[in-house]
């Protein structure tokens, strides 16, 4: 059949063109992924390709830097993991007790001034943070406690669990919304005051929410950085003592970064495994997070 | 497309024994020939191999009651349904005797040659009501000489023309709903297509609105070929020509409208247009 | 009806209520009060210290002759770049994914990876930034470098809120462009991107006052804390507010410390000029949308 050219395609090069371009900026997150996977995975074999894994996973001293060099992570690990269970210690019961107030106590107009206002945690730099921690609150603590050295896991731990509150907070309030209002009717109407609706029927209702803003938030204190950069020290350590100085895995890495490592040597390939290490705890941590958030928003 | 769906356990539906397969109405020229058009959304089937001949110059009805398909259809005929995800066809349909869904042929010409408007007022926010009337031109890249004279034609058109004529840099979201109604039919009909689909164009209007849209509807009939989707059997019974009842996906009767009305040959009809289900 | 009505004393569990009311209430202004408390403590110790001397001049080994300078330009430089390079490919990337994207494993691909991403440590951009900028790019320790991995940084909060911004934009209205025969970019362009234009902003100047307060992606890079001059381009070695903050807190004389202060308050009083300016942006366009 014959067609005259009017219902034929006409000039849409440019709209093709337009489209392609847009695709390419999304296609650039997904090499970006590539890149770091790529020079993650590229550092860390040649990296193991002089060090042994057992020297990495059995050592107990992590000393790159020095001329009798040990190459185990676990000090950094552990100071990772003290600041970070520090962090979540006080962002758990205070993000989750300002979500319950969000969520269940909260009129409307008191939400919108009280969510932006606990946001502003998050929005200050963490280099802000880590002045706190290293100038204001270690003097102060040091009052309390004689013990507590001038770099420690204590203050920078602390700090950072207030930053991460908002994300708890956040996610957390989520989760408690989107409880239906059938299942808190449903033990209203049993009699059930407000105190037990909350802890024996909309928290549990709400578990899997309020586990994926904590996992995220441990997430996001393994990878901070300045903080605890500022206020921990950069003496790796095995210890789980919060007053005596550690560092941890992003600590390392600034430490490194600030030095003048040639490339290419050893010591430049620590900060590689150690970022392929801290890569993989927190990509992992998100995945769950996402999984268990996933859970909730589909019920 | 699909193929999987149909059977021929849904698909014997008793007209096609007493009729042939196309229904047309003889004598009058077609615009818009439907030919065993079937769609999906996602896995489910919303239209069973219609086909109807939409006559020139006059207005087709589509009643049925809620999630028949009437939607469906219309959005079929200019090339929307495409635009929901998941959405897909089978079947022809052609504008003038030329299929608008032959690989090669432009959605975007299509749709300027058939014009919609839909159930919700939908003026442009950004835009004034003079902008709203132009969007299309502007829209499309095409730059008529007077754009005055576009603008004052398309609202009159629309029977709109003396109640903005003084306000026509106000935003098009000021008017009342029936207002932005006609200003959306005055839209479409600025780009001056050949054939107007309306999707419930009044079930968000109050009856006085909806009886002003009702009228223009008849004298737009003179310049354009209309199909109206509407929910109302009344409306339909006002202003059309032609009616077609679809019911979960079929045509089930497309005759003219008095007799679809007063003696339906389909019992389903029957039962719908005397208020027995829907 | 007095039987209905509650008795004089309140019960246990509704006194128990009403505290626990206001311990939730207490969790969450607790915190936001340590942070002010904080930050007028930061003010004290450092608003003495801002004065033309501070603002005018490089750093220095004696405090009370160090200024900050070099980091403020740095800074302006970086975020300069980082915006023109990431709010174009963050808003197409955006459009990309609301208004072309058809349901498939490519979109779905692309939206887990920009959501991954924005969990990424910021500290890993800088070894990505080191590795492919610095290195295989041989941008060197350049204020391009620190720009492209900022940009890379924020790319996916620009992302992630224009996609909200342009699902702000009710369907009917592109339906309405597409069926008066425009194309979709032309329904993008002068429809969908009018209308989200207000969010586009409010969430890229957001994202861009986050590259702001970074320093750990840049110390990684190799940023510089001791600058005696002013970048002269894109490829100069640089310093940035953060570092010079950074390297004043970890020094042990108090006057440095002071210094700190005072850089953390340049710093505050730049996010709260940007973050008002977001706010104000949004309120004013919304209003000429006449919404």
């Amino acid at each position: 059949m014959a067609r005259p050219a009017s219902m034929r395609r006409s000039r849409r090069v440019g709209e093709a063109l337009i489209e392609r371009s847009m695709l390419g900026c999304a296609l650039l997150s997904v090499v970006t992924t590539a890149a770091i996977l790529a020079i993650l995975v590229r550092q860390t074999g040649e990296f193991f390709a002089e060090v042994p894994i057992s020297a990495f996973l059995f050592d107990t001293q992590w000393t790159p830097l020095f001329a009798d060099k040990h190459f185990g992570i676990w000090p950094l690990l552990a100071g990772t993991f003290l600041t970070s269970a520090i962090a979540i210690a006080v962002a758990l019961p205070f993000g989750l007790l300002a979500a319950i107030y969000l969520g269940e106590f909260a009129t409307p107009r008191i939400r919108g001034v009280l969510k932006p206002t606990l946001e502003l945690l998050a929005g200050v730099p963490t280099i802000v943070y880590g002045y706190f921690a290293l100038v204001t609150l270690t003097p102060v603590l040091q009052k309390f406690m004689p013990e507590l050295s001038g770099f420690n896991a204590l203050a920078p731990g602390i700090v950072m669990g207030v930053m991460i509150i908002p994300m708890i907070t956040s996610l957390g309030e989520d989760a408690i919304s989107a409880v239906p209002g059938s299942v808190r009717e449903g033990a209203y109407a049993l009699g059930a005051g407000k105190l037990a609706t909350v802890f024996r029927v909309v928290l549990p209702t709400a578990l899997s929410g309020i586990a994926a803003a904590v996992v995220l938030a441990v997430s996001r204190a393994v990878g901070e950085t300045m903080i605890v950069a500022i206020a921990a020290g950069q003496q790796p350590r095995l210890t789980l003592n919060p007053q005596v100085p550690v560092e941890t895995m992003t600590a390392y890495i600034v430490q490194v970064g600030m030095g003048d490592t040639p490339t290419g040597t050893l010591e430049y390939r620590t900060i590689f495994v150690v970022g392929a290490t801290l890569f993989a705890i927190t990509f992992a941590a998100n995945l769950l997070s996402q999984r268990w958030a996933r859970r909730f928003r589909e019920r | 497309m699909q193929t999987t769906v149909d059977s021929d356990a849904c698909l014997s539906p008793p007209y096609r024994t007493m009729e042939p397969a196309q229904m047309s109405n003889p004598g009058v020229a077609a615009k818009l020939s439907v030919q065993e058009l079937s769609a999906w959304h996602g896995e489910k089937q919303v239209l069973v191999r219609v086909s109807l001949d939409l006559p020139e110059h006059e207005i087709s009805a589509v009643i049925g009651p809620s999630g028949c398909g009437k939607s469906t259809l219309i959005r079929c005929l200019n090339r929307m349904h495409e635009l929901v995800p998941g959405a897909t066809h089978r079947g022809s349909i052609q504008l003038d005797g030329e299929d608008i869904y032959a690989s090669g042929v432009d959605p975007v010409l299509i749709r300027r040659r058939v014009g919609m408007v839909f159930q919700k007022p939908n003026p442009f926010p950004t835009m004034s009501i003079r902008d709203n009337v132009l969007a299309g031109l502007r829209l499309t890249g095409m730059r008529p000489g007077d754009l005055d004279a576009v603008v004052e034609s398309a609202l009159q058109q629309a029977a709109l023309w003396s109640e903005v004529k003084d306000r026509l840099r106000e935003p098009g979201t000021s008017l009342s709903g029936g207002q932005q109604q006609r200003l959306c039919i005055a839209r479409a009909l600025a780009v001056e297509p050949e054939v107007l689909l309306l999707d419930e164009p009044c079930s968000a209007l109050d009856p006085i609105a909806t009886t002003r849209i009702e009228d223009l509807l008849g004298t737009l009939r003179e310049r354009y070929t209309i199909v109206i989707v509407t929910h109302n059997m009344q409306q339909a019974a006002r202003v059309s020509q032609q009616t077609a009842f679809l019911l979960q996906g079929e045509l089930v009767e497309f005759t003219e409208t008095d007799a679809l009305f007063t003696k339906p040959k389909d019992k389903r009809t029957e039962d719908y247009v005397t208020g027995k289900f829907g | 009806m007095n039987r209905l009505r509650p008795p004089a004393t309140r019960p246990p569990s509704r006194t128990l209520e009403h505290g626990f009311r206001w311990l939730c209430l207490l969790a969450a202004l607790l915190p936001v009060a340590v942070l002010g408390v904080l930050l007028f403590d930061v003010v004290r110790t450092g608003i003495g210290r801002i004065d033309v001397q501070f603002l005018t001049s490089f750093p220095s080994r004696r405090p009370e002759h160090a200024g900050i300078i070099a980091g403020a330009v740095g800074s302006l430089w970086l975020v300069g770049l980082t915006a023109a390079i990431a709010v174009p490919i963050g808003v197409g990337a955006a459009i990309y994914l609301e208004e072309y994207a058809r349901r498939g494993r490519l979109a779905t691909l692309i939206e887990v990876n920009v959501s991954n991403l924005a969990g990424v440590p910021s500290i890993i951009y800088g070894l990505l930034g080191l590795e492919l900028f610095v290195r295989a790019l041989s941008l060197g320790r350049s204020l391009l470098a620190g720009a492209l991995t900022l940009a890379l940084l924020v790319l996916p909060i620009i992302i992630l809120s224009t996609r909200e911004a342009l699902r702000t934009v009710p369907r009917g209205l592109r339906e309405a462009g597409l069926a008066l025969g425009a194309t979709r970019w032309q329904v993008v362009r002068q429809v969908v991107l009018p209308l989200a234009i207000p969010g586009i902003l409010t969430g890229s100047i957001l994202a861009i006052s986050r590259a702001i307060g970074e320093a750990a992606p840049l110390v990684v890079l190799g940023a510089l804390s001791y600058v005696d001059f002013l970048p002269d381009g894109p490829m100069a070695p640089f310093s940035a507010l953060p570092i010079q903050i950074f390297n004043w807190t970890s020094r042990p004389q108090a006057g440095f410390a002071v210094n700190a202060a005072a850089g953390i308050i340049v710093l505050m009083a730049t996010l709260l000029v940007l973050n008002a300016a977001a706010i104000i942006t949004r309120n004013r366009m919304q209003k000429r949308l006449g919404r």
